[in-house]
């Protein structure tokens, strides 16, 4: 390769080099940098403050009057149940978005696109709006909470402000970003397969266990990582179905830039939340790579 | 009374859609299977071939008629229930598993003990000449090894019946003629009745006991290849399988009036228009004036083992005649050639 080859490659890739520290790696730094930095006594940060690992500290330790320092659980229970919360929304996506993208694969050309159609209309109205919705469906005397207490015995069932209400939402939210990867994996699945693992021996239930789900896996993973990943972060459907009794990561973040006004501590949050995501995904490839070699 | 037949099939009908849109593929289709035979289905792509094969996998459901499979009626039983293996056209060998774990897998569906499923699996790979390639995925193996591993993979559980959906079809010309031959030794070698399903008509010549050809989701002939090639009863049959010479003629008491030529001694049933056929190596080229009729000839191509002549008849139509006699010299283009018509190679269709 000459000197000109060299060249002319950096220049053409320049543009997306820029665009990338810009908009991906700028802003990671800043959060970093931050959240080594002290909260100001007007502004969220105080930039004049000596850096150190004061706010990474405050999640697990708390300093005591005398300066010694004191387990504190409440941010690990937080991340403990958000992940738990999360892992939850993702199984029910995966049972809910599973077999409604099976179905769609088995349509004719037209029937996909409607349904394609119908599984992505849901992201033309607001979050918020949406969250809404499910807070007028979930009431007591809204007509989900009605029909549940004309068939519960046991007296009136409060649907909304818990965990369910909030993995309602969540599952109701995210379940396309489970439909489309699966449904993609499955557009392209060559249905001989099934009929080579019937007609060497294995029923229905035995080919989609055999056959359908292992082949479907990396759509079924990127599916689960694409709910897993935002649903660990997410505040509005929490705060709204959850009425803020439940506390998230998500919450506990914007809390910080919002409310607290401590920038530095919900930029640290914010880096823990991004490692941990960070070192899943890295284990889910690893896992993954070992697999398939 | 013990079962001759490994697969029974009779009146057999099947259409696909509903109502008007219906297209019927199968008409009343009834074939019988002898035990170890090397049955072919042959036809061009839309005759029924496949559909007649997938409705013996259990694939498809017959509309009418019966399907029995060594003596047990399968009509209505979904694949996994009958004692039949299919290798797929393009394969379909399961992406995700390695070879042995694909071979393995009808063995592990019979829940048969670890030591038994290695011991089989070792023995398909062989029998197909694919131990070494054991732990490979299929995505790293060619055309010709993905198919040894199909047959492998469909022979492990040992099936009464071997379907075969154009297993060769998706292989290069060098490559199908030594898997032609690898199929036709595995035959004999495992003793199994294999149904072979293929359009190309040198293919099922060369490998099968008996073929059967179909065309319109019929029948039309069924026999040994011998008796296809040497004395169709159809023109489509005739036409269909390697070259053909028809002469439109006239049935009269004395045999068949040939347009424009002379009267040939044939046994016709009744008088009318018919078609002789006669295969290109069975016409011979003689001096004008000494053959059943005189024609111009065309073009000559020498092909090394035989000489080819295109003739033009005196009604217009083409004639072909594949000379294997080196040493005679080929007539001057455009000269004036006799054709001579031996009897016992004319043979009169139906249309």
């Amino acid at each position: 390769m000459t000197q000109s080859d060299t060249l002319r490659r950096i220049v053409l890739m320049l543009p997306a080099l820029v665009a990338i520290l810009l908009l991906v790696g700028a802003p990671l730094g800043l959060m970093g940098w931050v959240s080594l930095l002290e909260k100001g006594t007007t502004a969220g940060v105080d930039w004049g403050s000596a850096p150190s690992i004061g706010n990474y500290q405050r999640l697990v330790w708390e300093e005591d009057f005398d300066g010694t320092l004191i387990l504190n659980t409440n941010y690990l229970v937080i991340f403990l149940r958000s992940v738990l919360q999360a892992a939850v929304t993702t199984l029910l996506c995966l049972m809910l978005g599973l077999p409604v993208a099976l179905w769609m694969a088995s349509l004719s050309p037209t029937g996909r696109a409607v349904m394609l159609l119908l599984v992505t209309i849901p992201f033309w109205t607001n979050l918020l709006v949406r969250n809404y919705a499910w807070l007028i469906i979930l009431r007591e005397g809204g007509w989900l909470g009605m029909a549940v207490d004309a068939l519960w015995p046991f007296g009136p069932v409060q649907l909304l402000y818990n965990d369910v209400a909030v993995a309602i939402g969540l599952t109701y939210s995210f379940l396309p970003f489970m439909v489309l990867p699966v449904y993609s994996v499955f557009e392209k699945f060559d249905w001989r397969l099934v009929e080579a693992a019937h007609d060497l021996g294995a029923t229905r239930a035995r080919a989609l266990r055999r056959v359908i789900l292992p082949v479907a896996m990396p759509g079924i993973l990127a599916g689960s990582l694409l709910v897993f990943i935002p649903c660990l972060g997410a505040f509005v459907t929490p705060a709204l179905l959850g009425g803020g009794k439940t506390l998230m990561l998500g919450n506990v973040i914007q809390m910080q830039f919002g409310p607290s006004r401590n920038w530095p501590f919900g930029a640290a949050i914010s880096v823990v939340l991004l490692a941990v995501m960070l070192l899943a995904m890295t284990a889910l490839a690893l896992w993954r790579n070992r697999r398939s070699a | 009374m013990a079962e001759t037949n490994t697969v029974t099939i009779r009146g057999v009908s099947k259409a696909f859609g509903r109502g008007d849109a219906a297209v019927r593929v199968l008409h009343d289709v009834s074939v019988d299977i002898a035990r170890q035979e090397f049955f072919t289905l042959l036809g061009p792509s839309g005759c029924g071939k496949t559909t007649l094969l997938r409705l013996v996998a259990g694939f498809e459901i017959a509309d009418s008629g019966s399907i029995r499979i060594e003596g047990q009626d399968v009509t209505h039983a979904p694949p996994f229930r009958r004692p039949v293996n299919t290798v797929f056209q393009n394969y379909a060998l399961f992406p995700h598993l390695t070879v042995e774990q694909n071979v393995a897998f009808s063995l592990e569906e019979q829940r048969l003990p670890r030591d038994q499923i290695r011991q089989r699996v070792g023995e398909a790979l062989e029998m197909v000449r694919m131990q070494t390639y054991a732990r490979r995925r299929p995505s790293d193996l060619s055309g010709g090894q993905q198919q040894r591993v199909a047959l492998a993979r469909a022979l492990a559980p040992r099936p009464k019946l071997l379907l075969l959906d154009e297993p060769l079809s998706a292989l290069d010309l060098k490559l199908r003629k030594e898997m032609q031959i690898e199929l036709k030794q595995l035959q004999a070698e495992a003793g199994i009745t294999f149904l072979f399903v293929t359009h190309d008509q040198e293919e099922a010549l060369a490998l099968s006991d008996r073929v059967a050809v179909m065309q319109g989701g019929r029948i039309l002939q069924m026999g040994p290849p011998r008796e296809i090639y040497e004395a169709p009863t159809h023109r489509f049959v005739a036409d269909f399988i390697g070259d053909i010479n028809l002469l439109d003629g006239e049935a009269t008491g004395g045999g068949v009036r040939v347009a424009g030529g002379q009267t040939l001694p044939v046994q016709v049933s009744r008088p009318g228009p018919v078609t002789l056929a006669i295969r290109p190596e069975r016409a011979r080229l003689v001096a004008a004036g000494t053959g059943v009729m005189d024609a111009t000839l065309v073009h000559s191509a020498y092909l090394g083992t035989a000489t080819l002549h295109k003739l033009q008849l005196a009604s217009g139509g083409d004639f072909l005649i594949r000379q294997s006699d080196p040493v005679q010299a080929a007539p001057e283009k455009g000269s004036r050639v006799g054709i001579a018509l031996p009897t016992d190679a004319l043979q009169v269709l139906q249309e």
